[in-house]
Parts: C-alpha cells; sequence; structure tokens
C-alpha cells in the first residue's frame, strides 16, 4: 500500500469533468457513429487545447535553436525550454532542475541508466533485480546490460493478486545487487507497488532504485525526494503531453558521477581532436538539439494538471476504478486480472468465451477504444496463465457513463459469442 | 450488431470458432510449425501428415481470437488432400481476399473461405485470419526435416 497515494487524497475537491472534456478537442467526434469512448489512456492519454497550443506557438513565434544564438528567438526558446525543466521538476518534486534530463521517453530513460550507470557498476557476477510485473521497457534493457556483462536479472515474483512478494524481494537483495529498477504502477494490472519500503530495503544494503513512473505519474503525485528513489522515469505522453518526449529525474550526485549517454552537441565543454570536456548534467545526457517543443508541451500538460490539482485527479480516477470495478467484475463472463488493494488507472480483464481482439473490435464498433493484448508485459500474462488480455484503463476525462457503456458493450460481445 | 460486424462475425465463422475441426495432432504428423502473433500472443501450431507432395492428414493447436481459430479450423478442412502448390495457391488468394487486394477473389475455389472477405474491413485483425495460414506455410517448407520440429 502506498503511503504517498492516500496522503494526495486528502482534501480533494471533486472536478468539473464536463468543463474538463471540452479543453480536449479529440473527445468531441464519434466512431463508426458512436461518441468516442476513450478508455485506452495507459498506452496514451489524449491531449489539451493547452498542450496542443503551447506548441501551436512555440512554432509560430519562438521556434529558434537553443543554448546557441544571441538572437531573441533563440533566447526566447531557450528560456521556454528551462521553465519547461522547471515545470518538471516541481511536478515531482526534485530538488534542482539540473536533476531532470529530458529524453524521449520512459524506455529511453531506463535505457540511458542501464548504458551509463549500468555499464560503469554491473560486472561480471553481479545482479539487477526487477519484479514479475514490469513492462518490457524495464526488462529489456538490463537484459543488453547482463548479456554483455555476464551479469544475472533476478526477478521478484509477484502473487495471484498481482501483487509484488515483498519478503521475497527482500531476500532477493543480496551482496551482488547493484541495481534495483521497479515499476510504481503495472500497466498491465494497475498495481501500485510499495514504493517507499521497496526503496528502503534496497537502501539499507546501499543499492540505488530506479523507478519506472510512467503509469504513476498521470494519476497520482509523485514526490521523488519523499521516495528517496535514485532514479524516476515517465513519459510524457501518458501525462497529456505529446509523444516524443520524456524525463529521467536522477539524484545530482548520481548523475554528476555517471559517464556521457550519446557523444555530440551541447553535451560537450569542449572539444579538440585529441580530448573532450564533458558538459554538467542535465546537458551531459543530453546530446543533439532536442525535442523543443516537445519539453515545451509536456511543461504545459504537467501545468494545466497541476492546475486541477493531482489530489482530486486521483480522488476521481479512484472512483472510476472502484465503480468499473464493481460493475464490469459483476458480469458473469468476466475474470479480473490483477485484484491488488492498491491499484491506478487500470482495470484488466478476460472474458470467458470471448477472445480479448473479439471483444476490443466489437467494443470499437460501439466508439469505444480500449487496449487488447499482452501490453507489452508478457511475463504478467505468463504468470496468470492468459496470453492476452483486455484493458481499459482510465484518465481524469473520463465518466461513469463511459464505465457504463463498457458494460454495455461487454454485454452485447458476450451475446455474439455465447 | 452492425452490417459491418456482421459480415465479420458470419454464422460459419463463430461455429467454426466455438467447435474447431481437426483440433488435435494426428498421430501420423511428420511436419509441423508454429506460429506465433507477437503482437495479441496467439499461438498456433500447424501439424501436417504429407504423403509426397500430398497433405493426406492435418489438424492444429493453439490459442487465438474468433477469427483465428474459426481460420485455422476452416483451413484444416479445406487444404486436406491438396497439394503443396494448390495449399500454397490458396493461401495466396485467400490472402488477397482478406487484405481486400482481390474483391473479385475467387469465392468457387476459396469454397467456405470466402465468408473471411469481411476481415478486409478491419485491417487490424488480418493477422489474426493469416496466422494459421503462415504457419502452414511454414510446415510444408518444413519438407526435408524428418522431424516435426517447432519455429521457437
Amino acid at each position: 500500500m502506498s503511503t504517498a497515494v492516500h496522503r494526495t487524497d486528502l482534501g480533494s475537491v471533486p472536478l468539473d469533468v464536463d468543463r474538463i472534456r471540452r479543453d480536449f478537442p479529440i473527445l468531441d467526434q464519434t466512431i463508426h457513429g458512436k461518441k468516442l469512448v476513450y478508455l485506452d489512456n495507459a498506452a496514451t492519454s489524449q491531449k489539451p487545447h493547452a498542450v496542443i497550443d503551447a506548441i501551436v506557438r512555440y512554432y509560430e513565434r519562438d521556434n529558434a535553436n537553443i543554448h546557441r544564438g544571441v538572437h531573441t528567438l533563440s533566447v526566447r526558446a531557450t528560456e521556454a525550454h528551462d521553465e519547461a525543466r522547471e515545470t518538471v521538476r516541481r511536478f515531482i518534486q526534485a530538488a534542482e532542475a539540473s536533476e531532470i534530463v529530458f529524453v524521449r521517453g520512459a524506455t529511453e530513460a531506463i535505457n540511458l541508466v542501464a548504458q551509463t550507470y549500468g555499464r560503469a557498476h554491473v560486472d561480471a557476477g553481479d545482479e539487477v533485480l526487477i519484479t514479475g510485473m514490469e513492462h518490457h521497457s524495464n526488462i529489456v534493457p538490463w537484459q543488453i546490460l547482463c548479456e554483455g556483462k555476464g551479469a544475472h536479472l533476478r526477478v521478484a515474483p509477484i502473487d495471484d493478486r498481482g501483487e509484488l512478494e515483498l519478503d521475497e524481494f527482500a531476500k532477493l537483495i543480496g551482496p551482488r545487487t547493484k541495481l534495483v529498477a521497479v515499476t510504481q504502477v503495472s500497466n498491465a494490472l494497475g498495481t501500485v507497488t510499495p514504493l517507499r519500503e521497496m526503496i528502503e530495503l534496497a537502501h539499507r544494503k546501499e543499492v540505488p532504485v530506479l523507478v519506472d513512473g510512467a503509469q504513476a505519474v498521470p494519476h497520482f503525485a509523485v514526490d521523488v525526494q519523499a521516495l528517496d528513489c535514485d532514479f524516476y522515469a515517465f513519459s510524457g505522453h501518458k501525462v497529456y503531453g505529446p509523444t516524443g518526449i520524456g524525463v529521467l529525474y536522477g539524484k545530482e550526485e548520481v548523475l554528476a558521477e555517471m559517464p556521457p549517454y550519446q557523444g555530440g552537441g551541447d553535451m560537450i565543454s569542449s572539444v579538440t581532436f585529441e580530448k573532450t570536456t564533458y558538459n554538467v548534467a542535465p546537458y551531459k545526457f543530453e546530446a543533439g538539439t532536442p525535442d523543443i517543443a516537445g519539453a515545451i508541451g509536456l511543461g504545459a500538460a504537467l501545468a494545466y494538471i497541476g492546475k486541477l490539482g493531482m489530489a482530486n485527479i486521483a480522488a476521481h480516477e479512484r472512483d472510476l476504478l472502484a465503480y468499473a470495478t464493481e460493475k464490469v467484475g459483476a458480469l458473469p463472463s468476466v475474470r479480473l486480472i490483477g485484484t491488488a488493494a492498491e491499484r491506478a488507472g487500470v482495470l484488466s480483464f478476460v472474458m470467458k468465451g470471448v477472445h480479448p481482439h473479439d471483444l476490443g473490435t466489437i467494443l470499437d464498433r460501439e466508439g469505444i477504444a480500449i487496449r487488447t493484448g499482452h501490453h507489452c508485459a508478457q511475463p504478467v500474462m505468463d504468470r496468470f496463465g492468459i496470453p492476452a488480455s483486455a484493458r481499459a484503463s482510465f484518465a481524469v476525462y473520463n465518466t461513469r457513463e463511459d464505465v457504463d457503456a463498457l458494460v454495455e458493450g461487454i454485454r452485447k460481445a458476450h451475446e455474439v459469442f455465447a | 450488431m452492425t452490417a459491418e460486424l456482421g459480415e465479420l462475425y458470419q454464422e460459419l465463422i463463430l461455429e467454426h470458432s466455438k467447435a474447431p475441426r481437426n483440433f488435435r495432432r494426428p498421430a501420423s504428423a511428420n511436419h509441423e510449425a508454429e506460429g506465433y502473433n507477437p503482437l495479441c500472443g496467439d499461438r498456433c501450431t500447424v501439424y501436417i501428415d504429407m504423403d509426397g507432395e500430398a497433405i493426406k492428414e492435418i489438424g492444429f493447436q493453439g490459442s487465438g481470437c474468433a477469427i483465428s481459430r474459426a481460420s485455422a479450423s476452416m483451413m484444416t478442412q479445406m487444404v486436406k488432400g491438396k497439394t503443396r502448390a494448390e495449399a500454397t495457391k490458396l493461401f495466396e488468394q485467400f490472402h488477397n481476399l482478406v487484405t481486400g487486394k482481390d474483391h473479385t477473389a475467387k469465392a468457387e475455389e476459396l469454397g467456405k473461405m470466402a465468408v473471411f472477405a469481411g476481415v478486409s474491413k478491419f485491417p487490424a485483425r488480418v493477422k489474426c485470419a493469416t496466422l494459421a495460414w503462415h504457419t502452414l506455410q511454414s510446415a510444408l517448407e518444413d519438407q526435408e526435416r524428418q522431424e516435426p520440429v517447432s519455429t521457437e
């Protein structure tokens, strides 16, 4: 159970969801003649006017390369980019803006750590510890690292409800463990992991922890200093921002001693053919012209939901998930996958006699978008003995009516195949 | 059901998906291949008893959606007794049908499989319809081997 989640719920006020829906132009359309019901937010969220407009405004008025020209546009672009970094810092409660590295997404953030910190610290015979509910993006980068180094990937098991077995996790942190990499919220099950306990357990043995926060940041307030994690990764597009931009947070002292990631412009202090001196963090990890518009769009997204209030968003989505769990779970044809006590944003299920793909197609004709498949978490599917599941995932603009439409759609699918 | 959905989930397709034919491994099988759609986790293993160039016996096993199960089931009925070349030609015609490349696909030659024409309106489902056929192709190409093999 995550104490951080509960705390953010305190003192929440109800959101005017009808008004919020009007901020998202894409929602105002029909699919196959039916009102769009978008329940695939764990794959990617929709974008509010605030984000779309910020990107358009940047390209129409301020576009220039950053950190280079002395001209006005370059100064404006640089300022806007810096401001976005500061917005991210505030949003996840980092101590310094220099601890915020812009990357393409959570996937690149994790790969960056594997290829820099990992290569510098993980040797033959060492271990990297993950959990049984990771997304492929928090499995494969470590497999690549371990293969190259002759190191071992260890996996802490999950139980039948989709909760981490904390005792087993603790036992797996051994003398050869060099890094723990864990998700905060499972993308396939919605499980919220006991992150503070996990980080404390790892730190007690002086093992740093990377957190995959891709599915957490959209749903509740995150405080990287309170968590005391060493790295935190998330994607912009899952938190109402544009695709192609994401964030790696790293503690200042950890980033400082890490080797650079890619080589190129902006990540250097000086270059001669004999020797190159690297720039400081975060620039050391941001070679080349970055996604300036993307960073500005992400900043706008975080400002937008910051204004709505993460406590209010968490409370709204908690209500929706509880309602969906009750309504969908009550259908006799449905088996819920992942019934952890603490969940966020995701309802995963299978139907008796209806394959998730067929359900997905039938729902699509009702205007309802859900994800069907293995959700880039094949080991989770294997754990539950299913090839695939159907996943409805929620965002701030979803309503109980959306859930009712889903339930009706599931009933129709059951009729077709029963 | 909407008209398009009705075209996709034709009665015959639903019927085969619920009670797939030849859903077994024939004891005499001397070729096999496993097909896997990594996007959705669907798996299909096709077993063949080849007698020279002829498909003497065929069966399949695996897990998948209604479209992939029905396609596999009807495929086994269709290609049983056919030669390798005939089966390959049928796959080509079937592929054209479900991808909408050939709207005039010879319904006669495809026989009952023509009910899959509705798939062409659901591009995301083409792979479901063709998984078994790709697997069959792989099993047929496995001619030189004496022992059954898996692609994995």
